[in-house]
């Protein structure tokens, strides 16, 4: 039985520095892993990895059993990173129809317009994405990766650049995703909002796992005792 | 150990360039329709062929960074890439030092001409291109893309005297030509003399290439403190 | 107003599918999105054609050419033109996916890396015959040549040639979108790659429009053209997985 994400002694080089250090991680269906830990310790680094756009120096990682390059793996996998990653010159209906296409769903149209639906954006499936407002922008982003129906969610910090309305959909959608049994896993440095939906956390120091367990009421009463327990001051 | 072989090529290849010398300015006499400037061929010839050598392993090189992700690789690619930059410059000159006397002129466009400066120009791209990158390991996968894509260029220069008529001669040693013997043995030796001073020039820069990225990654660790 | 609808989901997605599916209809897919931008604005286009226009004028002013020197001219200008005019075009490639992180999602999709080259070439190459075959018409008003003795030997030409610069250009703006001074960089890197190709192009183009047909020396330009397109374009194809995830 393959894990929904399984990260074996994963290094990553930039030349001789290693960025990442022997990470290994794992994340069963129902998962929601909280990746924290400073500023540059290597939890964007490792979602990109484990979302297959930059190779590891060493190590293995298996979605579903699958490398991330693989079509497999990708098909069962949605990213939200910084950037919204939708086209500023397409209407919304154009973006979520053209992805719906590339991961080859069975009726793309008909799934963009449901999710233009779920996210309030409906009235607006013509407008280019360059007239939306910041909110509508990032409630599109969040529909772009929810599309295809991933089983796994890796995201680099979600909650950092949306607005009230916007983490409002996205907490009720991973709220749902958890409950279906898809696995997220997230960086985060908004800890509050984390920990509420997690159920396993993962620190990051320098490029090493300093501690992985669950998530434990500890932590929700505390969000800083990851830190203060393990963290290298 | 190491430097000492190094040092020990580096000699036979100074001694054997003494030789060289010796015997294309004092003992060969001028040549019947050239004169004087035809013994620049003992230079013009042998750099070509060390700059296209240099070629064919800096694709090697990038090939193998490519495959192994090893960085040592891609040293090697830098390293060689410099080198072959030299030598092609060398050929270049020597040739357009030729033309002057013999034809006249410092330059023509002719296939042969043109194909091999554009060979240069493509690998000064190469170095100029690693100067824009900081990170060494997606340095070494850009460079290394693009030393496989100016390969391409590699064949052209070499056959492209095949395939145009140029002004560019035919050659003239190994290919039915018909010069004394100890011309062949000459240029022979002086194309061994380059390559032994341009594998001993590629492993002192390979040297100092690793010794970069040790201080660079030194760097990095100081930084995360 | 509701803002989610908290139904459960169903789960509609389809059991694991293996393997790629249609690649054609892939790179159908990516070509439709880039020129469904680049039409929306026109950015790329209009500035490409003006400065095409540029070109052509200026060097018609710089050199007043007769009609006999303009024949002996004509392709080496016309590729030119195209070269510096399309490079507009092709910086754009992969520029177009930097705003709000695209390229991510682009990669992130379950289509292979030969798939975003080729649609993206695609797009590119149609883009530039658009801006070629309506500056043409132009060259021949303004440098009074008649350019359509020859008209589909010429349009091969153009297609080889363009092809040529569409793949060094597509994979070069993938590979150096996120170098700093890459607009200072590409130029210096595309131009001397497209060295041989734009020769042929040139020769070819200019014994065209003087009215000759293709034989003879003609011919080994031709194999130069199409075997650069070949190599070039199966070059690019392999590699492009590796120039866009490392």
């Amino acid at each position: 039985m393959s894990h929904a994400v399984e990260v074996e002694g994963v290094w990553k080089f930039y030349g001789d520095y290693p960025a990442l250090r022997d990470i290994g991680l794992k994340a069963e269906p129902g998962v929601c892993l909280a990746l924290i830990g400073r500023n540059g310790a290597g939890k964007t680094t490792l979602l990109r990895i484990m979302a297959g756009f930059s190779q590891p120096g060493k190590g293995r990682i298996g979605i579903f059993g699958h490398t991330p390059r693989e079509p497999e793996a990708r098909r069962r996998m949605g990213f939200i990173g910084h950037g919204i990653s939708v086209y500023d010159e397409l209407s919304a209906i154009e973006n979520l129809t053209l992805f719906g296409r590339l991961y080859d769903l069975p009726a793309p149209r008909r799934s963009a317009e449901e999710w233009l639906e779920r996210t309030g954006l409906a009235h607006v499936r013509d407008g280019l994405v360059r007239e939306f407002s910041r909110g509508m922008r990032q409630r599109l982003a969040v529909a772009r990766a929810f599309l295809h129906d991933p089983d796994v969610l890796l995201m680099d910090e979600p909650f950092t650049a949306l607005d009230d309305r916007a983490i409002a959909v996205l907490q009720t959608l991973l709220h749902d995703a958890l409950a279906q049994g898809r696995t997220i896993i997230m960086s985060t440095h908004q800890l509050r909002e984390a920990l509420e939906l997690a159920t396993d956390v993962a620190l990051l120091n320098r490029g090493r796992v300093a501690f992985t367990g669950p998530r434990t009421a500890e932590m929700l009463a505390d969000p800083g005792w990851v830190y203060a327990h393990y963290g290298e001051n | 150990m190491r430097e000492k072989v190094l040092y020990a090529l580096g000699i036979v290849a100074a001694l054997l360039i003494a030789r060289n010398l010796f015997h294309i300015f004092l003992r060969f006499p001028d040549e019947a329709s050239q004169g004087a400037i035809f013994r620049i061929i003992f230079f013009h010839v042998p750099a070509a062929m060390t700059a296209l050598l240099g070629a064919v392993v800096a694709l090697v090189a990038s090939v193998g960074w490519l495959t192994t992700r090893r960085l040592r690789f891609d040293s090697l690619a830098v390293a060689v890439t410099e080198v072959s930059l030299a030598f092609l410059a060398a050929n270049l000159i020597t040739g357009s030092i030729w033309g002057r006397i013999i034809w006249g002129i410092w330059w023509t466009w002719d296939a042969r001409l043109t194909s091999a400066l554009v060979c240069w120009l493509l690998y000064a791209g190469y170095l100029m291109l690693r100067r824009a990158i900081e990170e060494p390991t997606q340095r070494a996968t850009v460079a290394a893309v693009y030393s496989i894509f100016a390969f391409v260029d590699v064949p052209i220069v070499i056959f492209s005297i095949k395939w145009w008529r140029t002004q560019h001669p035919q050659p003239v040693f190994w290919a039915g030509g018909s010069f004394p013997a100890d011309w062949y043995w000459t240029a022979l030796l002086m194309l061994l003399a380059m390559l032994l001073l341009g594998g001993v020039l590629t492993a002192i820069r390979l040297r100092q290439e690793e010794t970069q990225r040790e201080i660079d990654s030194m760097r990095r660790y100081a930084h995360a403190m | 107003m509701p803002v989610v609808e908290t139904r459960s989901q169903p789960r509609t997605a389809p059991a694991v599918r293996r393997g790629w599916t249609s690649l054609p209809r892939q790179i159908a897919v990516i070509a439709w999105k880039d020129l469904r931008a680049e039409m929306r604005t026109k950015e790329a286009l209009n500035a490409s054609f003006a400065f095409a226009l540029v070109i052509l004028l200026l060097f018609s002013f710089a050199f007043d050419p007769t009609e006999e020197q303009t024949r002996a001219i004509s392709g080496g200008l016309l590729w030119i033109v195209f070269a510096f005019a399309g490079t507009l075009v092709l910086n754009r490639s992969f520029a177009r996916e930097l705003p709000n992180d695209c390229l991510d999602a682009l990669v992130a999709a379950p289509v292979s890396g030969s798939a975003i080259f080729l649609g993206k070439a695609l797009a590119n190459f149609v883009l530039l015959m658009a801006l070629e075959l309506v500056s043409l018409p132009v060259f021949g008003i303004f440098y009074n040549v008649r350019w359509t003795a020859q008209f589909w030997p010429l349009l091969l030409v153009l297609a080889l040639g363009t092809w040529g610069l569409t793949v060094i250009g597509t994979i070069f703006s993938a590979l150096t979108v996120n170098i700093r001074l890459r607009e200072v960089m590409l130029p210096l890197l595309v131009y001397p790659i497209l060295i041989p190709a734009l020769m042929a192009a040139m020769q070819l183009s200019t014994a065209l429009i003087a009215g000759q047909p293709l034989t003879g020396d003609m011919l080994v330009w031709l194999r130069l053209l199409a075997g650069f397109d070949v190599i070039f374009t199966a070059l690019s194809i392999i590699l492009m997985e590796t120039v866009l995830v490392g």
